[in-house]
C-alpha cells in the first residue's frame, strides 16, 4: 500500500467514525463538514450515513441558492390563490426534524442562508416571519455541509463555507484525497442503535472534561462549541463501544475528530506559526511525555494533566500539515460577507438590496412580489366580483381573486455598486517590511472610510516564490488588524505570480457581482518566474505575460511605483497592464488611500 | 420551546450581564450591543433575560401590548369591546426576535391579507414593532441585517412610534422597545448611525481559563439533558434577581448624582472626547442604574468605572491607525481621569 492510500484509509476511517458518532445524536452534535466534491467516494459516504441514522429520520439536501422563504417557509402560492386566503407552506428547515439537512456547495452559502440554519441548530425551531405569517415549527436536525471549495486553487480560492455555520459543527472530515480503493465496507448499524439508547445515560468524568478543556486552550479554540461537542462526541465515542464509562480513548478520538481541524496554534514548543512553507513541526515533544512513573502514586493533578496531554497529542497528531498557514492566510475561517451567486455570471436583476416596489409591468429587471401584488388586489375584490357578476362560487375555485394590471408590484432592487479594492504588494527585498506595513495601513484606512459603503479589501503579497492571499476580500477592520502586519521579507520577486493571483481573485470578485480594484505596488523588476527559477530574463517575459492578460480582462487597475527614484521598469509594466501609473516615493498609508479613492471616484481614466 | 437558558447559570461575562440588567431597569438607555467572537453566549444570554424580567400590567390580547391606562385606539378595527375600562393583567415583558431574512411587511405590520381577501375587510395586521412595544427587541447577527430594515429600526427606535403607510392604510402606533443586538465583529462593521443609537456596548470573549470553560459547557449540558430541572434548580437564583430589577426600578427616580461624580463623569467624557452629548447621558442613565441595582441612592465614582465602557466605547472618533482598541482607550481615560 502506498503512503497516498494509507492516508486515505485513516480519512476514510476517520469519516465512518464521524458518521457513527454523529448518527447517534444529529442534533446534538450539530453537524459534519465534508470536505469532498461529487464522486463516488462522497456518494458511499452519504449512503452509509442514511442507514445509520434514526427509521423515518427526514435526510433532506438543501440547494444553497435557497431562498428564505423556502429554507423558513412562507406562503403556498398556488393553495392561496386557490383557497382564497393565505395557506402556509412548511419551510425546508422544518422538514428536516428530526433528521439530517444536507447542504451541497456550502462554501458558496450567502450569510442569510447561513444565519437561517445556525439559528435553527442553536434553538431546535425555525422561526420565520415572511409574507404575513408567523410561524415557529421544530426543527432538531444536524447538517452536513459539503464543502467544494479548493484549497490548491491560489489566491483565488472560495474560503470555504461561513464560519458562523462551522462553529456549529462537531465534526469535521476530509474526503478529496481518498480514493475508492481506499474505502473500506459498510459499518454495522446495530452498533449504532444500541450506542442511541445507552448515550443518554453516559456521563463523562471532571478528568475528561478537564483534560479536554485544557486540550482546546492549548489548540488556540476561543469558541466554546467545539469544546462542548467534543465532550458529546467522547461520550458517543463510549456509547458505541457499549461502554458507560468515558475513558482516555475516547477523549482522544474527540480531540482527534473535533478539535484538532480547529487548532489555530500549535502548542509547545513555542513557534511562531508557520511562516514558510513547511509542514509545522510534528508533535511529540520532549515535555509532552507523561510525568515520570516513580514508585510513589501520582497525584489527581499530575493524572489529569498526564491526560490532558495524551488528549493534546492526539489533537496534534490529527493536524494536517499545512493547515496552520492555511489559517493564516485566513482561507479557512473565510471572509466577511459572501452571497450565494452560484458559479456564472448573472445578470444585475435581483440583485443588490430591495428598494422598495414599483407598480406597472414586468420586464427584466424586476421581479413580481406576489404578497403585494396580493394585498394591492384584496381591498377590490367584493368591488370585482360584483362587476363580474360574481362568478366565484360557480367556478371551481377558479377566478376567486381577481388580479388585474394595476395590482401587479415588482420589487425593485438598488444594485450595491460594492467595490473591492485588491493591494497586491511586492513583499520582497529590503524595502519589504516598511512597504507593507504602509499597505496594511492604507488597507485599514480604507475600511474604517469605507465600511458605510460596505466596500471590501484583499490583500496578496508577494515574495520569494509565490504570492499569498494575506487577507482574503474582507470588509471587517477586525479582521484587517488581525492580519500580521510583518512577513519575512527579502527573497526574489515573482511578480508574475502576484499579478496572476490577483488577476485570478479579481474574476472570482467579479463572479461575485462586485467590481475589483487592483492595486499593484512594485518597482516592477521581477527576478523569479512563474516556475520559481531566478532567472531575470524569464522572469520579466512572465511578467509582461501576466500583465498582458491583465489588459485583456480589463480591470481597472493602478500601480503605485514605491521607489525612491521611479522606475522605467514600473512604467512599462504599467503599460502593459493598461494600468494607472502613480510613482509615490516612499508611499504613505494616507497617500495611497488617497490616490487610490480619487482613481476610483473619477471613474478610473 | 423548552424554557430558556437562566440567566443566573451564565458564567462570567459580568459586564454583558450588567449592561443588560441595566437596560430591564431603564428600559431609556438606548439598548444593548453585544459583540464578540462565536461561541461566547451572546445570544443565550439575551434569550435568558427573557426568564428575568418582572411582569407587566397589560390588556390581554392587546396587539400593542397596551398598559390598561392608555390603551392604543385601534383606527380600523372596531371590534373592541365599547365602555367600560378595559380588563387589565399582569403578563411577561415580550421579548421578540428579528429572524434575519424577515420581510418588511412583518415588521412594520401590513393589510391583514387574510380579512381582506376573505371578508373583503381593510384591516391592519400588527407586526414585530407591534409585538416589541413596551418589550424588547432582539437582533442576532445584526450586522447582516439587511439596510433597508436597519433604516427602518433607526426612525422607529428614535420617534418610539411606528407610522405605517402602505396598501391604502395609515396607521400610527407606538412602538417603544430596548433594542437588543448582538453579532461578531468579523462578520463585518455596523453602520454608525445604528451603533450610535445603542446605549450600551459590549465586548464579549469565551473565558481563557479551564475552570470556566468548564463550568459553562457542564451547564450547558445540564440544560441540554433535562432544560426543567435545570430551570427549577436555577429559579431562586432568578427570582433575586428579578426583585433586585422590580426594587431597582422603583428607586431609580430617587438615585441621585452628587456634584463631584457629574464633574468627573463630564471630565471623562471631554478627555475621551466622545462626540455630541448622547455619551454623557447615557453614562448618567447607567450610573443611575447601577447605583440601584446595587440599592445604594447616590452614585459613586465606582460606578461610574464600572459602566464607562459599555456607555462610551462605540462612541469615539475612529483611529484606524491606533492599534490599541477603543476598550483600552476608554480603560485608559478611565485611570486618567478617575484615578
Amino acid at each position: 500500500m502506498t503512503e497516498a492510500q494509507a492516508t486515505g484509509a485513516d480519512l476514510w476511517r476517520d469519516a465512518v467514525l464521524a458518521a457513527r458518532l454523529f448518527a447517534i445524536d444529529p442534533h446534538g452534535l450539530g453537524g459534519i463538514r465534508v470536505c469532498a466534491r461529487p464522486g463516488p467516494v462522497r456518494d458511499a459516504w452519504t449512503g452509509l450515513l442514511r442507514p445509520l441514522l434514526p427509521k423515518g429520520a427526514p435526510l433532506r439536501k438543501v440547494p444553497v441558492n435557497v431562498t428564505p422563504g423556502r429554507l423558513l417557509g412562507g406562503l403556498d402560492l398556488a393553495a392561496t390563490l386557490d383557497a382564497g386566503r393565505p395557506v402556509a407552506e412548511p419551510g425546508l428547515l422544518g422538514e428536516c426534524d428530526g433528521g439530517v439537512l444536507m447542504l451541497a456547495m456550502a462554501e458558496r452559502a450567502g450569510p442569510g442562508t447561513a444565519a437561517h440554519i445556525a439559528q435553527a441548530l442553536d434553538r431546535g425551531v425555525a422561526v420565520a416571519e415572511r409574507d404575513g405569517l408567523a410561524s415557529t415549527v421544530p426543527a432538531r436536525f444536524g447538517a452536513v455541509l459539503f464543502d467544494e471549495s479548493l484549497d490548491g486553487d491560489g489566491a483565488g480560492g472560495d474560503g470555504g463555507p461561513p464560519p458562523v455555520l462551522l462553529d456549529r459543527l462537531a465534526f469535521m472530515i476530509d474526503l478529496d484525497p481518498v480514493s475508492t480503493a481506499a474505502m473500506g465496507d459498510p459499518p454495522a448499524v446495530r452498533a449504532v442503535k444500541r450506542a442511541r439508547t445507552l448515550y443518554p445515560e453516559i456521563e463523562a468524568s471532571s478528568e475528561i472534561s478537564d483534560a479536554l478543556a485544557q486540550a482546546s486552550l492549548a489548540l488556540g479554540i476561543p469558541s466554546l462549541r467545539p469544546l462542548m461537542f467534543a465532550l458529546k462526541a467522547a461520550r458517543a465515542h463510549a456509547a458505541l463501544d457499549g461502554r458507560r464509562n468515558v475513558t482516555e480513548a475516547d477523549a482522544a478520538a474527540a480531540a482527534r475528530l473535533v478539535l484538532a481541524p480547529r487548532a489555530t496554534v500549535l502548542p509547545s514548543p513555542p513557534e511562531e506559526a508557520p511562516e514558510d512553507d513547511d509542514p509545522p513541526p510534528e508533535p511529540d515533544p520532549p515535555d509532552q511525555d507523561p510525568p515520570d512513573t516513580e514508585d510513589t502514586p501520582p497525584s489527581e493533578e499530575e493524572l489529569i494533566q498526564a491526560l490532558a496531554d495524551m488528549v493534546l497529542a492526539a489533537a496534534q497528531a490529527a493536524i494536517p500539515p499545512g493547515l496552520l498557514a492555511q489559517l493564516k492566510a485566513g482561507r479557512k475561517t473565510g471572509s466577511g460577507s459572501r452571497e450565494g451567486k452560484s458559479g456564472a455570471l448573472q445578470s444585475a436583476s435581483g440583485r443588490g438590496r430591495p428598494a422598495g416596489l414599483s407598480r406597472g409591468r414586468a420586464d427584466r429587471s424586476n421581479r413580481l412580489n406576489v404578497i403585494e401584488t396580493l394585498r394591492a388586489a384584496a381591498p377590490w375584490q367584493p368591488l370585482r366580483r360584483n362587476r363580474s357578476g360574481d362568478r366565484a362560487d360557480d367556478d371551481s375555485g377558479l377566478g376567486r381573486i381577481q388580479v388585474r394590471k394595476d395590482d401587479f408590484r415588482f420589487t425593485r432592487y438598488k444594485q450595491r455598486a460594492g467595490t473591492t479594492t485588491v493591494f497586491v504588494v511586492d513583499a520582497s527585498g529590503s524595502a519589504a517590511l516598511h512597504r507593507l506595513a504602509e499597505v496594511k495601513g492604507a488597507v485599514e484606512l480604507m475600511l474604517a472610510e469605507c465600511y458605510v459603503r460596505r466596500d471590501q479589501v484583499a490583500l496578496i503579497a508577494f515574495r520569494g516564490e509565490t504570492a499569498d492571499l494575506i487577507l482574503p476580500p474582507t470588509r471587517s477592520l477586525v479582521r484587517a488588524k488581525r492580519t500580521p502586519a510583518g512577513l519575512p521579507g527579502g527573497g526574489g520577486t515573482p511578480l508574475a505570480a502576484g499579478l496572476d493571483a490577483a488577476e485570478h481573485l479579481a474574476q472570482a470578485i467579479r463572479r461575485k457581482g462586485q467590481t475589483p480594484v487592483i492595486v499593484v505596488m512594485t518597482d516592477g523588476r521581477a527576478n523569479v518566474a512563474r516556475d520559481g527559477t531566478p532567472d531575470r530574463a524569464m522572469a520579466g517575459a512572465d511578467a509582461t505575460l501576466a500583465a498582458q492578460r491583465f489588459r485583456a480582462a480589463g480591470l481597472l487597475s493602478i500601480l503605485v511605483d514605491a521607489s525612491p527614484r521611479p522606475q522605467a521598469a514600473a512604467e512599462r509594466l504599467a503599460r502593459e497592464m493598461d494600468a494607472i501609473y502613480l510613482p509615490l516615493p516612499h508611499a504613505k498609508a494616507d497617500a495611497v488611500t488617497q490616490a487610490v479613492a480619487g482613481v476610483r471616484t473619477s471613474g478610473g481614466r | 420551546m423548552a424554557k430558556p437558558f437562566p440567566f443566573s447559570a451564565i458564567v462570567g461575562q459580568t459586564e454583558m450581564k450588567l449592561a443588560l440588567m441595566i437596560a430591564a431597569t431603564d428600559p431609556g438607555i438606548g439598548g444593548v450591543l453585544v459583540f464578540g467572537d462565536r461561541g461566547t453566549g451572546k445570544s443565550t444570554a439575551v434569550r435568558a433575560l427573557a426568564g428575568l424580567l418582572p411582569k407587566i400590567p397589560m390588556i390581554p390580547g392587546c396587539p400593542y401590548n397596551s398598559h390598561p391606562d392608555s390603551p392604543v385606539e385601534d383606527s380600523l378595527d372596531d371590534s373592541t369591546t365599547e365602555g367600560g375600562p378595559p380588563p387589565a393583567k399582569d403578563m411577561p415583558v415580550p421579548v421578540v426576535d428579528l429572524p434575519l431574512g424577515a420581510t418588511e411587511d412583518r415588521v412594520v405590520g401590513a393589510l391583514d391579507l387574510e380579512r381582506a381577501l376573505a371578508e373583503g375587510v381593510k384591516a391592519f395586521e400588527p407586526g414585530l414593532l407591534a409585538r416589541a412595544n413596551r418589550g424588547f427587541l432582539y437582533i442576532d447577527e445584526v450586522n447582516l441585517l439587511e439596510d433597508h430594515l436597519v433604516d427602518l429600526l433607526l426612525d422607529v427606535a428614535a420617534s418610539g412610534e411606528n407610522l405605517v403607510e402602505r396598501e391604502g392604510l395609515s396607521i400610527r402606533h407606538p412602538a417603544r422597545f430596548v433594542l437588543i443586538g448582538s453579532g461578531n465583529p468579523e462578520e463585518g462593521e455596523l453602520r454608525p448611525q445604528l451603533l450610535d443609537r445603542f446605549g450600551l456596548s459590549i465586548e464579549v470573549g469565551t473565558p481563557d481559563n479551564v475552570k470556566d470553560r468548564i463550568d459553562v459547557i457542564r451547564r450547558r449540558d445540564e440544560y441540554d439533558r433535562d432544560p426543567a430541572a435545570f430551570v427549577k434548580a436555577w429559579a431562586r437564583k432568578d427570582a433575586a434577581l428579578r426583585r433586585k430589577i422590580t426594587k431597582a426600578r422603583d428607586a431609580l427616580d430617587k438615585v441621585k448624582v452628587p456634584d463631584p461624580v457629574m464633574e468627573k463623569l463630564t471630565a471623562l467624557c471631554l478627555a475621551l472626547g466622545t462626540d455630541g452629548l448622547r455619551g454623557e447621558l447615557t453614562l448618567l442613565r447607567a450610573g443611575r442604574a447601577a447605583a440601584a441595582l446595587d440599592g445604594k441612592d447616590k452614585v459613586t465614582v465606582d460606578h461610574v468605572k464600572r459602566i464607562a465602557g459599555p456607555a462610551l466605547r462605540h462612541r469615539l472618533r475612529r483611529d484606524p491607525l491606533d492599534e490599541a482598541g477603543s476598550s483600552v482607550r476608554v480603560a485608559r481615560a478611565v485611570q486618567e481621569t478617575l484615578g
